[in-house]
């Protein structure tokens, strides 16, 4: 896999993760290129949401590893010998993985902007002037400045999750985790929340997106990975899992929610 | 007889148009009755503290700021916040254990809160106080090797600390569950949230769950701040001149008992009062909701909302 020119941003081998006796993914293999915007759909069950937990070690797997820019994450080789990372090990390399979660989870006893401003100021030692003025950039890029003094308490579900990605964002990442985002948002609020993931594509932001909204799916993917069981059914350009889907799985599902 | 009140209105039952008569409100015999039987007991209670002489007005108005009774009132205060600050500072520990996944922390904290919020602090204040029984000897020094520092448990134990002791111990017990229960009220997705952005598990407790922790933990701290008062109480028992042994000494020599429990009385109530008050300053504060004034301060003294309009009346 690793004869490309480049090396793929992310690479997941043979992931498995079980909750006791259940497991819910049985040797994943994936790959995600620097830039892409990588969907994973699939019925509520099938492990999409923990594949996702799995890559920024949220969730510790039961067996494969997941590699960030060739290194693997959550785990350290010194010589011969594999050693688990410790909790603070582990934090440098999430910080190159932001996340976005369903529940949006802002500080509530911050404001918006001190919410986006707390991880560069505490965590990289941004000079605060610098890390508020990057902050209502991108504030602003959400489409929020004007909200930066409001509480996550005074902010609708859409806005909170606009904060949320502009929180992630400060941390400069270079890859942007969302796990089904617009799922807990009323659906009147779904689409500006689209509509700032859509920009951020557009940029080039390289992105693993686990939805339910598979408009989005078809129209921003440039890969787009069917999970059921805990396995990845079938992978490939949206237009031809979505239009041509091989598996009978990929068509019931399709059937389902189309 | 059997038509409506509408149709039978005729010329004898001329009603005034209903919407220009204001209902009379529904009469509640028992709260007359009722109020009527305290307000006499009331009467009866002032009457006796005016008239009884045994209790000597003038006698408590001459101890109450007496110097014997201010040192036994700062003793209590002094008690009071140093078991606090200790209970509080060994509660975390152990809240933070609880919390561990390490089983031996676990259970030993377990243990600890099981122990001590099931004995009660009287009990307690005396077994520390005579410790010296049990454990003659404190020593530091390498186990079954030499010896640094040695000394007599009967010099270490004197009442303070025995008293500070059996207080803060008593107090950690509850502090622990306290802090254990305003930590785990943090949902587990905010130290998700904290973990993705980078942060370390202390800049994730320091930044994001104490602040929030500590809004839960409060209110039940300044509760437990004004238990703690009155359980310094209990110091007595082993001849620690706090503010009530201070008032026994006096009463002791004189025998003028019940003014001078009557002065222990009013500086109990006055120390309650005022930490009522702080603690509902701070958790204001701590809602980020305007300052207080003193009417909504002596309305939350008592919070009873008997004799206020019941809520299906005020939305009528």
């Amino acid at each position: 896999m690793m004869a490309t020119t480049s090396m793929p941003l992310l690479t997941v081998e043979r992931l498995s993760k079980s909750f006791g006796a259940h497991q819910v993914l049985k040797s994943i293999d994936m790959t995600v290129a620097a830039g892409d915007v990588t969907c994973i759909v699939g019925p509520s069950g099938s492990g999409k949401s923990t594949l996702l937990r799995c890559l920024n070690y949220l969730e510790v797997p039961s067996s494969g590893a997941v590699f960030l820019e060739g290194e693997p994450v959550g785990l350290r080789w010194k010589g011969e010998k594999l050693y688990r990372m410790s909790f603070n090990e582990l934090s440098m390399q999430r910080q190159r993985m932001g996340m976005v979660f369903q529940g949006f989870h802002l500080f509530p006893h911050k404001t918006a902007l001190e919410n986006v401003i707390e991880a560069p100021v505490v965590v990289k030692g941004v000079p605060k002037a610098q890390a508020i003025e990057e902050a209502m950039r991108l504030l602003d890029k959400v489409g929020l400045s004007e909200r930066a003094h409001y509480y996550p308490a005074q902010l609708s579900g859409g806005q909170q999750q606009r904060v949320a990605i502009a929180r992630s964002l400060a941390m400069q990442p270079a890859l942007m985790l969302f796990d089904e985002p617009t799922s807990a948002l009323d659906p009147e609020l779904v689409g500006e929340v689209l509509a700032v993931m859509r920009q951020l594509a557009e940029e080039g932001m390289t992105m693993v997106v686990v939805t339910h909204e598979m408009a989005f799916a078809r129209d921003v993917a440039d890969h787009l990975v069917f999970m059921d069981g805990g396995v990845i059914v079938e992978a490939g350009p949206p237009r031809t899992v979505l239009g041509n889907p091989q598996h009978a799985r990929t068509r019931a599902f399709l059937a389902r929610v189309q | 007889m059997a038509e409506s009140p509408e149709r039978a209105a005729g010329p004898l039952h001329r009603h005034p148009d209903i919407h220009t008569v204001k209902p009379v409100d529904v009469f509640h015999p028992s709260w007359w009755i009722g109020g009527a039987v305290l307000v006499g007991f009331a009467i009866l209670f002032i009457r006796l503290l005016i008239t009884n002489e045994n209790l000597q007005w003038s006698i408590v108005w001459q101890y109450l700021f007496s110097p014997e009774i201010l040192a036994g009132l700062g003793r209590t205060l002094m008690l009071t916040f140093l078991a606090m600050i200790f209970g509080m500072i060994i509660g975390t520990a152990v809240a933070v254990m609880r919390l561990s996944r390490n089983p031996v922390f676990r259970s030993v904290s377990w243990v600890w809160i099981w122990f001590f919020r099931g004995v009660p602090p009287l009990v307690q204040l005396v077994f520390w106080y005579n410790l010296g029984l049990l454990i003659p000897e404190v020593s530091i020094g390498i186990p079954f090797g030499p010896t640094l520092w040695s000394a007599s448990t009967n010099q270490l134990i004197t009442p303070l600390s025995a008293a500070l002791l059996g207080l803060a111990f008593t107090e950690s017990a509850y502090a622990a569950e306290m802090i254990r229960a305003g930590i785990q009220a943090v949902s587990a997705g905010q130290t998700e949230a904290a973990a993705t952005l980078g942060m370390t598990q202390a800049q994730t407790l320091r930044r994001i769950i104490l602040p929030q922790a500590l809004r839960i933990i409060i209110p039940p701290i300044g509760n437990d701040t004004i238990s703690m008062l009155k359980f310094t109480s209990l110091v007595s028992v082993l001849a620690l001149p706090d503010l009530l042994y201070s008032a026994q000494m006096i009463y002791s020599r004189t025998y003028q008992t019940i003014p001078l429990l009557i002065v222990a009385t009013i500086w109990y109530l006055v120390l309650s009062t005022i930490l009522t008050v702080i603690e509902h300053h701070i958790e204001q504060r701590l809602k980020g909701g305007a300052s207080l004034d003193w009417q909504t301060i002596a309305r939350s003294l008592f919070k009873s909302r008997f004799w206020g309009v019941r809520r299906g009346e005020a939305l009528s």
